[in-house]
C-alpha cells in the first residue's frame, strides 16, 4: 500500500476536525473537533518520520500528545466553569459579547 | 542505534528563561505550602524577582550569540531584546496585578474560581477581601513561554513555547472578580480559537518536516535552498504563518481579539496586549528571516496582504466602538498591521533595517497599551470598570491628571509627533519604504488617519463634552499602578524625544543566529 494513502487519510481527518470546530455547537464537541486534528497530525508526523527515514516525526508525536493532555485539562476546567453557572455546553449561549 | 547522548545547555546563556520559570516553580510551592496571610505578598515579590532578574540578565548577556541545547535554542542579540522586553512588561503587569487600592474588595481577580458566577457564595466572596494569588504563578509561566517562543530555533519548541504561554494566559482571562459571565466567555472563546490556531501551527509543521526531513530552522533553511521551494514547503509555511498570527491577533485571523480583550480582567488584558504581541511578533520574526529568509518570494505576498488587511480593518472597524475596552483591542489589530509593515522590510542579504524597527516598535506599542489599559482600571462606576465611552464624558473636568494622561497614551497610539508612537512608526515605515514597499506605506499612512480619527473622538469627549451628574468616580491608585503610570508616561515622552539610544541598542541587537 502507497505511502501517500496515509497522508491522504491524514488531511480527510483534519479538515474533518476543522470543519467540526466551524459547524458544531458544543464546546465539548467543538473541543474533541481539535483533539482530531491533533491526532491527524500525529498521523501526519509519523508517516514522514518512515518517508524521511528520521526519527524525529515520532518523536515530535509524542510532545503533541503531552500538550493536547495538557490542553484537554486547560479546557475541560474553561468548559466546566461555564456550564455550572449557565448550565449549558453550547458556544451559542456564550453571546455577550459582540460588535 | 548508537546511545542518546543528553544535549549541552549554555545555563548562562539561558538565565533570562531559568529566571522566570523558577520563580513560577517556586510560585507553585507557595501556593501549597505557605499560609493565606502572607502568600500575595510573597507571590508578587517572587513574580517580580524573576521578571526583574530575567531583565537584568539580558543585559549582562547582551552581545551573546549563542545556539544551544542540541540546536533547539537561539540566544541572539534579537532574541535578547525581545526577551527584555517581556520581562519590562511582565514586572510592570505583575504590578497591575497587585493593585489593591482601587478595587473595593481589593483585587481585581476573584477569589474562588471554582465558585459558580451568580450562586450565593459566589456574592458573599465578591465583596471578601480574601485575594487570588494563584494568577502570579499563571502570569511567570506564561512569561516563561513568551521568552521562549523568542528563543526558539526549533518548530517543536515554538509549538510547545506557545502552547506553554497559551494555557495560563487562557486561564487568566477567566478570572475576573466582576463581571464573571463576561470573563468566562472571554476564556472560552480564546481557549476553543487558541486550540483551533494551534492545530493549524501543528499541520504546518508536519508538512514543514515532511518537506525538509527536520524541524531545525537552520536546516528548513538549508533544504529550501538546495531543493527549491515545493508545494509541501510553501503550504506547511503558509500554515505555520496562520498560527503566529492568531497570536498576534492579524486580520483576519483577529475575530477573538476583541472579545477576550473586553472580557479578560483589564491587568490581563493589558499583558496580552503588550507582551503576547511581543512574543508572536518574536517567533514570526525568526520564523521568516531565520528559516525562510533565503525564500523571501514565498512569504512576501501573503504578509504584505495581512499587513493591508490587518491595518485596514482594525481602522474602520475601531470607528465604530462604544467600548474603550473594545476600542482599544482594534488598535491593537491596526498595530499589528503597522508592525508587518516592519516585517516587510528584511532588505536583500539581511540587510534590512526592518528587524530593529519592528523590535523597537514593539517596545514602544507595549509601553503605551499597557500605559491606556492601567488607567482603564482607575475609572469606575459601581459595577466595575466604567469602559463605555459615554461614561468618560467631561472626564477632564472631574480628573485632570487621568484625562490627560489617556490623551497622552491615545495620541502615542495615533502616532502624533513627540510621542513614542510616531518614532515607531517612522522606523517600521521607514524599513519598508527602503525595501521598496511603498504602497503598503501609503496604505499604513491612510489607515493610521482614519485611527487618528477615534483616539481623537475619546479625547474630545473627555475634554469637550458637559459631564453626566451621574459619572463614574475616579479611583486613586495604589502604589503600584502609579509606578506603572509614571514608566509608562516616561518611556512614551522619553522614546518620543529622544529615540536615539534605543534605536541604536536595537539596530545592534538585530541578529539573528540559527
Amino acid at each position: 500500500m502507497s505511502i501517500n494513502n496515509y497522508l491522504v487519510l491524514a488531511a480527510v481527518l483534519f479538515t474533518i476536525g476543522a470543519v467540526g470546530v466551524l459547524v458544531r455547537r458544543n464546546a465539548i464537541v467543538v473541543f474533541m473537533c481539535v483533539e482530531l486534528m491533533l491526532n491527524s497530525v500525529n498521523l501526519t508526523l509519523v508517516t514522514f518520520a518512515r518517508t524521511t527515514g528520521t526519527l524525529d516525526g515520532q518523536l515530535i508525536a509524542f510532545f503533541v500528545m503531552v500538550v493536547a493532555a495538557a490542553e484537554v485539562v486547560v479546557g475541560l476546567a474553561i468548559i466546566m466553569s461555564v456550564y455550572r453557572t449557565r448550565r449549558s455546553a453550547s458556544v451559542d449561549d456564550v453571546n455577550l459579547l459582540k460588535y | 542505534m548508537g546511545p542518546i547522548t543528553a544535549p549541552s545547555l549554555a545555563y548562562t546563556a539561558l538565565s533570562p528563561l531559568l529566571f522566570v520559570f523558577g520563580a513560577a516553580a517556586v510560585g507553585v510551592l507557595v501556593e501549597a505550602f505557605a499560609p493565606r496571610a502572607v502568600r500575595h505578598p510573597v507571590q508578587v515579590a517572587l513574580a517580580l524577582v524573576g521578571t526583574i532578574g530575567a531583565l537584568v540578565a539580558t543585559l549582562l548577556l547582551a552581545g551573546t550569540e549563542e545556539v544551544t541545547a542540541g540546536g533547539a535554542l537561539a540566544v541572539d542579540g534579537a532574541a535578547l531584546f525581545l526577551q527584555g522586553t517581556i520581562a519590562i512588561f511582565g514586572a510592570l503587569s505583575v504590578l497591575l496585578f497587585s493593585e489593591r487600592a482601587v478595587d473595593p474588595a481589593r483585587s481585581a481577580f476573584v477569589a474562588v474560581a471554582a465558585v459558580p458566577a451568580g450562586s450565593v457564595r459566589d456574592r458573599e466572596l465578591v465583596t471578601s477581601t480574601r485575594v487570588q494569588t494563584e494568577v502570579y504563578p499563571l502570569a511567570s509561566f506564561a512569561l516563561g513561554g513568551m521568552m521562549l517562543f523568542t528563543a526558539s530555533n526549533d518548530l517543536l519548541i515554538m509549538f510547545v513555547a506557545l502552547e506553554v504561554l497559551s494555557l495560563p494566559l487562557y486561564l487568566l482571562c477567566g478570572l475576573a472578580r466582576r463581571r464573571r459571565l463576561l470573563s468566562q466567555e472571554a476564556a472560552v472563546k480564546y481557549f476553543l480559537l487558541g486550540a483551533f490556531a494551534s492545530a493549524f501551527f501543528l499541520y504546518g509543521l508536519a508538512l514543514v518536516y515532511g518537506a525538509t526531513g527536520s524541524v531545525q530552522l537552520s536546516a528548513i533553511r538549508d533544504a529550501g535552498v538546495t531543493e527549491g521551494g515545493g508545494t509541501l514547503l510553501v503550504l506547511g509555511m503558509a500554515l505555520l504563518v496562520v498560527g503566529l498570527m492568531f497570536k498576534a491577533s492579524v486580520a483576519p485571523f483577529h475575530t477573538w481579539t476583541p472579545d477576550v480583550y473586553q472580557g479578560a480582567p483589564t491587568a490581563v488584558t493589558a499583558f496580552m496586549a503588550a507582551a503576547t504581541k511581543v512574543a508572536a511578533f518574536g517567533a514570526v520574526l525568526r520564523l521568516l528571516y531565520v528559516a525562510f529568509g533565503t525564500a523571501e518570494w514565498t512569504w512576501r505576498p501573503l504578509v504584505y496582504g495581512l499587513a493591508i488587511v490587518s491595518m485596514l480593518v482594525g481602522a474602520v472597524l475601531g470607528l465604530t466602538q462604544t467600548d474603550l475596552k473594545r476600542m482599544l483591542a482594534y488598535s491593537s489589530i491596526a498595530h499589528a498591521g503597522f508592525l508587518l509593515t516592519g516585517v516587510i522590510g528584511l532588505g536583500p542579504g539581511d540587510s534590512g533595517y526592518g528587524l530593529a524597527a519592528t523590535m523597537f516598535y514593539l517596545l514602544t506599542y507595549g509601553l503605551t497599551t499597557l500605559g491606556a489599559f492601567a488607567l482603564l482600571t482607575l475609572v469606575r462606576d459601581g459595577d466595575g470598570e466604567a469602559t463605555h465611552l459615554s461614561q468618560w464624558a467631561g472626564l477632564a473636568q472631574r480628573s485632570p491628571v487621568v484625562a490627560a494622561l489617556m490623551a497622552f497614551f491615545l495620541l502615542a497610539l495615533a502616532g502624533i509627533p513627540l510621542t513614542s508612537g510616531f518614532t515607531g512608526k517612522f522606523a517600521v515605515f521607514r524599513a519598508a519604504i527602503e525595501d521598496g514597499a511603498w504602497p503598503l506605506v501609503v496604505i499604513g499612512l491612510v489607515a493610521s488617519a482614519i485611527a487618528a480619527f477615534y483616539y481623537l473622538r475619546v479625547v474630545v469627549l473627555m475634554y469637550f463634552s458637559p459631564a453626566a451628574p451621574d459619572g463614574p468616580t475616579v479611583g486613586v491608585p495604589g502604589l503600584p499602578t502609579t509606578i506603572v503610570l509614571a514608566i509608562t508616561a516616561a518611556a512614551t515622552l522619553v522614546l518620543g524625544i529622544l529615540p536615539g539610544a534605543v534605536l541604536d541598542l536595537a539596530q545592534s541587537a538585530a541578529v539573528l543566529v540559527g
